[in-house]
């Protein structure tokens, strides 16, 4: 017997075609990389099988006469507010294949979001508002470890600092870009990036695919990852950037490992991660010579004695329950920074129970690792990077007056370039040319264009966040870290405030 | 003339910052006495040296190398060879904890027993073909995850005369490389997706290759090994979580 597919049934998308626009060109054929249209030779028309569109929006967008709408599908099951049509689907795909679910980005779930919950102060009569046009507006951060107090000695030329100050790394604006795989996503993304970094003075990061030889010039501006699996990582990787972060975990899917899978593996990604062409490159879940704290000291003292103390070692963990004692533990063993990834943070790929379920809101995780800090008397010690679902230039201020110093981002800058939140980045077919490394595909997307789009966002923002601090009355980004008196909750309950030590709006 | 240096009063970073500094003046021999669970011992050199260590190193002897030759009269303690590219690393004595961690090239060869999660992750590349040789017995999950590469166990001096050659869940999530075993290998010590076979022309003489430069080192005698019985572990698949996901 014939195998049934119920997934097949009910697709998600309706791909209508307006004929009277439709001048069958077939572009529509080129662009989508799921196959969705067809050309029947024998009728002369073009056909579209539903079932397999993601929508990615690709064929519309390109479609040169507007005849294409993707919509999602109009077919609906009988209401079940417990049996939504998301969970039927996904139990059809299960009985049908037998494995585990797959997505990519972030948790889409409807939970709540706390930086929609929390306004910004400004200045009103009792104190001026500062222009940032017209007065100086200071955003540069510094990531590292920072003493806890400066000794001055005279020398016959002026001052001199008594110790030396341990490796710190000047950020002209308080934002990275988050670790993000040459193979999770195209070598023009990263190169790119690394431009753009170069050219706002601020960072990228190589994810855990290894350095691309192309890249090596941006040795300024990258940061380089340590993950389980070590792809690409020698003495020479670990040199080639500025700082080294270990990857513990990703708040897309903690307490699990990833997986590129060998077909994804061609001979440019087999080079940047020292692994044969085609093979499974594997990720284990934990780092295998970290059991505890103590071993966590183990490898950032590893990676500090290689690299004779001159690059700040980062600890990237996912937002979890103890997020505050893990991040104590992480500081205590020696990290200059640590990377907060909360349960919005994205993915190439994930289990999607993990994406959806497993980790808790950076707002919370943040707020909590601050506060913890800050009584432990170690918050100097260390730089708090948050991730994981900012969205646009006031969570990165709501962020960092949470108590974070600096915020990495990663989906806003994919979506600067295109991504349309088809979340089939796992497919390696992004018909917009961003999560693949198909050659064809990726020429759809220049590196000159990413640069030139990711630089408008971070400028934008950039200057958002001076409008912002300007307002309230504030002329360095420095002032408004960890000032919780700059936010006011909105429809929070009082634990809630506790937690995230803001009072309630009108308070 | 070898740079003689006793270490028992140092910090591991002294001694580093001094190892570097006497390599980068052109030293290529080195001893060091008095060695102490220093750790991080020739993390990150990339010259090709040579030195004795005489003590017990502490953790990832040799971390990040890319070409030394480490002699160890003593036990290495664990992590040591961790993410190794090139080199030599030859304890007599034993060793802890995944010893060779995602080693990508090089040798290792631990003259006793070693712990747990040995050669985990290992993989080989282009030219490189990482290979650890251990003449004792291994503790659980030995070549976890491994992509690349060989491990030999000859189980020939153990301090537990006891226990089988192995331990458990030997090769788990094991998708490229060869370990052979000496002799006979229960599968109830295999994790799943490998296969046991007998060793072929091609495997012995590889094996003949690598025990000599084995035994040279420890002193033990070729013909006495080479004339038993191996049992050769491979991964039935390259992709063994290639049917994990639903599409």
């Amino acid at each position: 017997m014939k195998p049934i597919n119920f997934s097949s049934f009910y697709p998600d998308f309706y791909v209508e075609r307006l004929e009277n626009k439709c001048i069958k060109c077939k572009i529509c054929i080129k662009e989508c990389t799921y196959e969705v249209h067809t050309w029947d030779e024998k009728k002369k028309i073009l056909k579209e099988d539903h079932s397999k569109c993601v929508g990615c929006h690709r064929c519309e967008a390109m479609c040169p006469t507007n005849a294409i709408i993707i919509k999602r599908h109009p077919s609906q099951f009988r209401e079940h507010h417990l049996w939504n049509p998301y969970f039927i689907k996904n139990i059809y795909k299960q009985a049908d294949k037998g494995g585990v679910l797959l997505s990519s980005t972030g948790c889409d779930l409807p939970l709540k979001i706390y930086f929609d919950h929390l306004v910004i102060d400004a200045c009103q009569v009792t104190n001026p508002p500062i222009d940032p046009l017209r007065e100086p507006m200071e955003l540069r951060t510094y990531i590292g470890s920072k003493p806890e107090k400066l000794e001055v000695e005279k020398t016959e030329t002026g001052y001199k600092l008594k110790k030396a100050l341990p490796p710190l790394i000047k950020l002209e604006m308080p934002i990275i870009f988050a670790g993000m795989s040459y193979g999770a996503i195209s070598l023009h993304i990263h190169q790119g990036l690394a431009r753009a970094a170069k050219e706002l003075g601020i960072l990228y990061n190589t994810g855990e695919g290894g350095l691309h030889s192309s890249l090596y010039e941006y040795k300024d501006h990258t940061i380089v990852q340590c993950a389980s699996g070590r792809f690409g990582v020698n003495v020479d990787y670990l040199n080639a950037g500025v700082a080294i972060e270990i990857k513990i975990g990703q708040g897309a899917k903690p307490g699990i490992g990833g997986h590129l899978p060998g077909e994804k593996v061609n001979e440019e990604i087999s080079k940047t991660r020292m692994i044969p062409l085609g093979t499974d490159a594997l990720s284990p879940a934990p780092h295998h010579d970290i059991y505890s704290i103590e071993d966590l000291r183990g490898l950032i003292y590893a990676l500090k004695e290689a690299t004779e103390y001159k690059k700040p070692v980062f600890v990237k963990v996912a937002a979890v329950n103890n997020i505050a004692a893990i991040a104590s533990g992480i500081v205590r063993a020696g990290a200059d920074a640590v990377v907060i990834d909360g349960i919005r943070g994205g993915t190439g790929a994930a289990p999607t129970m993990f994406r959806q379920y497993v980790g808790i809101p950076i707002e919370l995780a943040i707020s909590a690792v601050d506060k913890r800090l800050r009584e432990e008397g170690i918050r100097h010690k260390t730089t708090l990077i948050a991730s994981g679902g900012i969205r646009c230039s006031a969570d990165v201020v709501k962020a960092i007056a949470l108590g974070a110093d600096v915020v990495a981002i990663g989906t806003p800058l994919l979506i600067a370039v295109g991504c349309t939140l088809c979340q089939r980045c796992y497919t390696g077919k992004c018909p917009w040319g961003i999560a693949t490394n198909n050659p064809e595909l990726i020429k759809r997307l220049p590196p000159e264009v990413v640069y030139e789009k990711v630089y408008n966002l971070m400028n934008a923002w950039r200057s958002e966040i001076k409008e912002m601090l300007g307002a309230m009355g504030l002329n360095s980004i420095e002032s408004l870290r960890s000032n919780r008196d700059k936010l006011r909750a909105i429809g929070l309950t009082k634990e809630e405030m506790e937690i995230l030590e803001v009072k309630h709006a009108g308070e | 003339m070898s740079v003689i240096l006793n270490v028992e009063n140092w910090s591991y970073t002294k001694v580093n910052q001094y190892l570097r500094e006497k390599i980068l003046e052109g030293e290529t021999e080195f001893e060091l006495h008095g060695v102490n669970g220093h750790r991080y011992l020739f993390a990150g050199i990339k010259q090709k040296i040579k030195a004795k260590i005489l003590g017990v190193p502490g953790l990832d002897l040799g971390c990040f190398m890319s070409g030394p030759e480490i002699y160890v009269y003593g036990n290495v303690q664990d992590a040591c060879g961790n993410t190794m590219e090139e080199g030599k690393i030859v304890v007599y004595g034993m060793a802890g904890d995944v010893i060779g961690y995602s080693m990508r090239g090089g040798k290792i060869f631990i003259k006793g027993d070693v712990g747990y999660r040995v050669g985990i992750h290992m993989k080989a590349y282009q030219d490189k073909h990482p290979v650890i040789i251990i003449g004792g017995k291994t503790g659980d999950f030995l070549g976890e995850y491994m992509a690349g590469g060989t491990i030999i166990v000859l189980g020939l001096l153990s301090q537990h005369p006891e226990k089988p050659i192995t331990g458990k869940f030997l090769g788990t999530g094991m998708h490229g490389g060869v370990i052979y075993i000496r002799g006979e290998l229960d599968p109830f010590f295999l994790g799943k997706n490998l296969k046991i076979s007998p060793i072929n022309e091609e495997d012995l003489t590889y094996l003949k290759t690598i025990l000599t430069e084995y035994c040279a080192d420890m002193d033990e005698n070729l013909e006495s090994i080479i004339n038993d019985r191996f049992s050769k572990i491979t991964p039935v698949s390259h992709r063994p979580y290639g049917n994990l996901y639903a599409y």
